[in-house]
């Protein structure tokens, strides 16, 4: 056996130093950082498709895997992040001037390319949705590029919806509906009241033209997809943005599998028909 | 690294017409092959007794072998007694393995250093620097495993450098199984009892000495220093039927065919409640197995936070943060674990790398605490397949 040292330098787990340039708020809970790499030099290895993920290193605590919420074309990455645990608590206390680690982009983006000229259909729930929320806006700045769009966006309580004014901007698109429901309305809520399956009824589907992007509850994806076979909608059209346990963002770890997917490197984003034999069972 | 360095080369095995021709190494001669290997500069790692249970361990001379041992292993059931047979390795395995000296438990990945709070910081990747290592008495089962966790550490898109560094120069010496314990079952799963995959040097044990094989050229070179005779037709004839009785010897199995159907067909099956309720989610089964490769990645920051060492550990899918995202737990109950871990050892597995997760090597039937044992979970899963719970 030779006994060659492999010196390949693991650029893929190395994290790289990004400035905090601003740092935007949608309530208490959740940030918007925009991150610009100390190396300039190190931009073009950041290179996304909406829907990919890196992982951000709040240093010395730990990392997580963040959706990229910025736009392809723009110097700076943007990644939202809710505080939920240990490491972004940390990440919540750190303002413009500060420095977090990148290390990416990691997973498969949404098809965009491959639906251009095709109508959309976003379908999302819940606090988040920043996987989605990058894809829409790309779409929205190449508006030409595609046909009717699309979403239907649930939450629990008005509270929730955080990205309240991006709705409102995107219900101002041409070509463009915005439905939103919430499950627990109050008196001021103005939109519709249910769950987001609930607005399906209210929109057509042109079957043979749209793709279907959906990103939030598992069990809301679910029964989405429920509605979408009924309205014909083939489940190699429908995409899914699944979520789990991320360690090491390179199919190595095992913690984020799904049946045989890695949902790290053979996702986040899956088409149904993919996953379809395990997407569903409960507990796997 | 090119894939005919380890990995991905299969090896005739012992007794195979193609094979080159094996040699005669008496049994008073085994230290003659240690003293080459120590003399070439390598650490040797050889199977002992320690803690009544066999370890990989360093080796200095052939005494420290555990001549005469044999093992008794069953469901949750393992035990060591000491025989007046001359054999050196009559003990099949222990719970450990080769793994943990390849993919380490621990291993180091980062060294970060800190210019300050909120300011930058380095990273540089820590590479271990092991010593030039042979491995004396590998099995079957556990050279089919170092070829597994090659295909997932060496041969995926993000090769890992650090397994790479512990598997280079790596010698192997395998030692064919002429005993199978009660456990196991590798003759179903096409790993043993003869040695195959890569090796640099296959031994087989006879009653005064060794049949021996090379693999390689590390291997031929190393035999040539010993001056070795032919082994003769008549003694090949002995090993290929001790071979043949051992793999007849072996008392579990599981289908190689449609079992990955079989179990995708049955997530919802009964026989994962049943299971449930006698599992003790303890994860043993992982940390003995030769494929598994679950590992937790995380930061150790220093007390004063100048540095930061990030670090992988072993991880298991029965732990129950496994599964965990924030406020979400994807695998609750023990029942989810377990599947999980069956369906991915022996379904899933194959879809990621090509084949089953599974060598046959029997050692999560020995472990498991309350003797759960995957061949009659399987059987019980195929003899009522479409059941749902």
């Amino acid at each position: 056996m030779n006994a060659r040292a492999v010196q390949t330098p693991p650029i893929a787990m190395l994290p790289e130093p990004a400035v905090i340039v601003a740092k935007r708020s949608f309530g208490p809970e959740i940030h918007a950082y925009r991150l610009r790499l100390l190396d300039p030099t190190a931009r073009p290895r950041f290179d996304f498709l909406p829907g990919q993920f890196n992982m951000v290193y709040a240093p010395g605590v730990g990392e997580v895997a963040i959706s990229i919420s910025s736009d392809p074309d723009e110097e700076d990455l943007e990644h939202t992040i809710r505080i939920v645990g240990r490491t972004t608590r940390v990440i919540d206390d750190l303002e413009a001037g500060d420095v977090v680690g990148l290390r990416g982009p990691y997973g498969n983006g949404w098809p965009l390319r491959e639906s251009r000229f095709k109508d959309l259909l976003v379908v999302t729930g819940g606090l988040g949705c920043a996987p989605v929320t990058g894809a829409i806006e790309y779409v929205f700045r190449r508006r030409a590029s595609f046909g009717h769009v699309t979403i239907l966006h649930g939450v629990k309580k008005a509270a929730d919806l955080v990205h309240h004014s991006r709705f409102e901007a995107w219900r101002r698109e041409p070509n463009t509906t915005v439905l939103l429901t919430a499950d627990q309305p109050d008196r001021a809520w103005r939109d519709r009241s249910g769950v987001v399956t609930e607005l399906f009824e209210e929109v057509e589907i042109d079957a043979g033209r749209t793709v279907v992007l959906m990103c939030g509850p598992e069990v809301m994806m679910h029964y989405a997809i429920r509605h979408l076979r009924g309205r014909g909608v083939p489940d190699d059209r429908v995409f899914l943005s699944l979520e789990r346990n991320m360690k090491c963002a390179v199919g190595l770890c095992g913690h984020c599998q799904l049946g045989p997917a890695f949902v790290c490197k053979d996702g986040p984003i899956f088409p149904l028909a993919k996953v379809e034999r395990f997407f569903g069972v409960p507990g796997l | 690294m090119s894939d005919a360095s380890w990995g991905g080369v299969t090896q005739p095995s012992p007794g195979h017409p193609e094979a080159p021709p094996a040699q005669w190494l008496p049994r008073a001669q085994l230290q003659g092959l240690l003293d080459a290997l120590l003399t070439r500069g390598y650490r040797v790692l050889a199977p002992v007794v320690r803690d009544a249970a066999l370890h990989f361990d360093e080796l200095k001379s052939v005494a420290e072998l555990p001549v005469g041992w044999r093992d008794e292993q069953g469901p949750g059931r393992y035990r060591l007694a000491h025989t007046d047979a001359s054999h050196v390795f009559g003990v099949v395995h222990g719970p450990g393995g080769i793994k943990r000296h390849v993919f380490a438990p621990r291993e180091p990945l980062l060294q970060i250093e800190m210019d300050g709070p909120g300011q930058g910081f380095r990273a540089q990747a820590v590479i271990p620097a092991p010593p030039r290592t042979a491995l004396l008495g590998v099995r079957g089962c556990d050279l089919a495993g170092l070829a597994m966790q090659d295909r997932i550490f060496l041969h995926d898109r993000f090769p890992d450098p650090h397994y790479a560094a512990r598997r280079a120069g790596l010698l192997l010496i395998a030692v064919g199984c002429t005993r199978a314990v009660a456990t196991c079952f590798c003759a179903s799963m096409g790993t043993g009892p003869a040695p195959s995959g890569h090796y640099d040097v296959a031994l087989t044990e006879v009653e005064d000495g060794f049949i021996a094989h090379t693999g390689s050229d590390a291997g031929r070179d190393l035999l040539a220093a010993l001056a070795l005779a032919r082994a003769g037709a008549a003694m090949l004839g002995r090993e290929r039927e001790a071979y043949a009785s051992c793999a007849g010897s072996m008392q579990r199995s599981l289908p190689r065919e449609a079992l990955r159907d079989l179990l995708y067909e049955n997530l919802s099956h009964p026989r994962f409640d049943a299971v449930a309720a006698r599992c003790l989610s303890c994860a043993n089964c992982t940390m003995v197995c030769p494929t598994c490769f679950c590992h937790d990645v995380r930061d150790e920051p220093s007390l004063d936070g100048a540095s930061s060492l990030r670090v992988r550990d072993w991880d298991s899918c029965f732990n129950p943060e496994h599964a965990q995202v924030h406020g979400l737990n994807f695998r609750p109950h023990v029942r989810e674990r377990y599947r999980q871990w069956l369906v991915h050892k022996l379904a899933s597995w194959v879809d990621q790398f090509g084949a089953s997760g599974c060598v046959g090597c029997g050692r999560c039937i020995s472990w498991c605490p309350v003797g759960i044992d995957l061949t009659e979970e399987v059987a019980a899963i195929a003899a009522a397949p479409g059941a749902r719970s």
